[in-house]
């Protein structure tokens, strides 16, 4: 037994200096003062390096902290006792916020580079105006396959899923919203439909997809592609750039019929103080070559037309993350649903689930 | 008197402290969520949903088949497995190697054997290496089964196990020289004798099996809908509160259910 303490001591010891050593060193780099901005974003969602010139440029150093969920981080911002200057919600997400009045409007007079952004990335529904919000970052939802299994053009529409070829081939990203979005498309219906009627078809249309789906999963979907255990899967196009460093076999289509659009969106919550800050670092991630640099980092989709310019021809030129004009105009963007009608598209989802 | 009164409820003081904040006060609360909507407002729909929805009452059973499958199978492995075990020269260590697996995390022992199911995992390879055809195993019933089985099985060993070494060998003599075979030893004497230890091994397994979302999604590629799953939803992603909790109420009943059904009523057993 005191062998048993004097070890565990030990160790707390141990590991308490080994933590202050650490706290110390990141001090010592960090900058001390007022000069500081809080970010509040995605896990590895910008450029580290891109933080270093900023705070080489203006002198303000960046805070970053990260979440996982856009409802975690609704709830800590809700609940008080942060002082975070700017935050990074997706689409449904910034109205939610501004429904809540947790939104500090954006001060245009102190923003520079706007006119960089492209005309399909602004003026959302989410956020007419812009009021709020500038893009980050948009993507899609698509259907990723591997070109050993399908053949490549073969695959190019939401309907085809249901072809008994692709009998238990197919994966879902585990997403109620996204699933019964993309059922909702392939009868033509709206991606934010409240009509009961048009949810309860679309439940039944996934439930005829039943023999085909091999498995609903959430991020294990990547590692699951990138070995090869199914040919077919709907997900993210930033979840799928992923999957297509890891196996060149795989390539990302939208379907031209239409799908889902998303955004993340840099914000103002009401928790801000460091008001010099935000705008410095809002005009900083405005120009084109930072945000070039960051979408070269992440891999996804930048609004930035500038920045779209300075990319590789290869990025540029890839229809799977830059869409032609026509596909990007049937792509719809999810708007915020009632609390009831969030509870009524995960039952239906829950049941396509149950169903065998 | 009075200051012996005063220091024996000293010594009550933290364990009832500990009892009202960490058992109490918790099932209180989810009792108390689950009387109220998504619009915060008083309501009993939430356990009228649950009972005239075909959904959850299917997944009710889905989850008992399910916990019950699993359970019967750690029995079947276990029982025998800590028979051989009791009997061996060096027991406590082949015991510890048992318990060994219950150190690693589960999420990595899930992961683990998502690299030997896989189309091209370890199993497969040596199927192959056999002539025989590569087989789906990743998301089938079979598969969630012998995970979630192997995931438990120390769980049931144990108890099985301290049951076992508890039986003196005088029992075991006694029985064989009044003319007994091995199988009725094992029928009439040690069965009957490790009840105790097989009746808390379900208690420790079949519970935890009813609500294993986690499983259910990485290795049985939410094809087996439990009612962790619709509890793990409501909570993070429709923040239906009231509803994730009714379902944990409905848990907290069925598990005194087994409690009573496996009740052990310590008969004094001398020494």
């Amino acid at each position: 037994m005191k062998k048993f303490v004097i070890t565990i001591i030990t160790i707390l010891v141990l590991c308490a200096g080994l933590g202050y050593g650490s706290h110390e060193l990141t001090k010592s780099t960090g900058d001390s003062g007022s000069k500081v901005l809080n970010l509040y974003n995605w896990g590895d969602y910008i450029d580290p390096a891109l933080l270093t010139k900023f705070q080489k440029e203006t002198g303000y150093h960046v805070n970053v902290e990260t979440f996982d969920s856009n409802e975690a981080m609704y709830t800590k911002i809700k609940q008080g006792g942060t002082n975070y200057d700017l935050t990074v919600p997706s689409d449904y997400m910034v109205q939610k916020m501004k429904a809540d009045h947790m939104l500090i409007p954006l001060d245009k007079s102190k923003l520079t580079g706007m006119q960089n952004y492209g005309s399909s990335f602004m003026n959302k529904s989410f956020d007419p105006g812009n009021r709020y919000s500038i893009p980050y970052f948009w993507g899609t939802l698509g259907i990723i396959y591997n070109d050993q299994d399908v053949k490549p053009g073969s695959l190019e529409h939401w309907n085809q899923l249901w072809q008994p070829q692709y009998k238990d081939g197919i994966m879902l990203i585990d997403s109620a919203r996204d699933i019964m979005g993309f059922s909702l498309i392939s009868l033509g219906k709206s991606v934010n439909t409240t009509k009961t009627a048009n949810l309860l078809a679309a439940r039944n249309k996934l439930n005829r997809l039943s023999p085909n789906v091999k498995a609903v999963v959430a991020d294990e979907i990547k590692m699951y592609m990138a070995e090869g255990e199914a040919p077919v899967a709907v997900d993210w196009s930033g979840e799928a750039s992923e999957m297509m460093s890891q196996n060149s076999h795989l390539h990302y289509v939208v379907p031209t019929e239409g799908s889902n659009m998303w955004f993340d969106n840099l914000v103002i919550p009401k928790t801000a103080k460091h008001f010099k800050a935000i705008y410095a670092f809002l005009n900083f991630m405005n120009k084109p070559e930072n945000a070039a640099q960051n979408a070269k980092y992440i891999g996804y989709s930048t609004p930035n037309n500038q920045a779209l310019k300075l990319l590789p021809k290869s990025v540029r030129n890839d229809k799977q993350f830059y869409p032609p004009q026509k596909v990007l105009d049937r792509l719809q963007v999810y708007s915020n649903l009632s609390p009831t009608k969030v509870q009524q598209y995960n039952d239906l989802y829950l049941e396509f689930k149950m169903h065998h | 008197m009075a200051m012996k009164k005063s220091f024996k409820g000293l010594f009550y003081t933290p364990y009832i402290l500990w009892l009202a904040m960490f058992v109490i006060a918790p099932v209180a609360l989810i009792i108390y969520y689950s009387f109220f909507d998504i619009h915060h407002q008083f309501t009993f729909s939430n356990y009228r949903v649950f009972f005239e929805s075909g959904t959850y009452l299917t997944m009710t059973a889905n989850s008992v088949l399910y916990a019950f499958l699993i359970t019967v199978i750690s029995i079947l492995i276990s029982y025998p497995m800590a028979l051989v075990i009791s009997r061996l020269k060096h027991r406590d260590l082949w015991i510890l190697l048992v318990i060994l697996p219950t150190w690693i995390n589960l999420l990595l022992k899930a992961y683990a054997f998502i690299g030997l199911l896989s189309r091209d995992g370890l199993v497969n390879n040596l199927f192959e290496f056999f002539g025989i055809p590569a087989q789906q195993m990743l998301f089938t019933d079979a598969s969630f089964i012998l995970v979630a089985a192997y995931i438990q099985i120390p769980f049931m060993i144990l108890p099985i196990y301290n049951s076992m070494t508890d039986i003196s060998d005088s029992y075991i003599r006694a029985s064989s020289d009044l003319g007994a075979t091995k199988w009725q030893t094992l029928t009439k004497i040690i069965i009957p004798m490790t009840m105790p230890g097989i009746k808390s091994g379900i208690q420790i397994v079949f519970i935890p099996s009813l609500s294993l979302f986690m499983l259910s999604r990485l290795i049985g590629g939410n094809k087996i809908i439990t009612l962790g799953t619709a509890v793990e939803e409501h909570f993070l992603t429709t923040m239906n509160w009231g509803m994730g909790s009714t379902i944990g109420v409905v848990l907290i009943i069925s598990m005194v259910v087994v409690m009573l059904f496996t009740n052990t009523k310590r008969k004094g057993r001398r020494s």
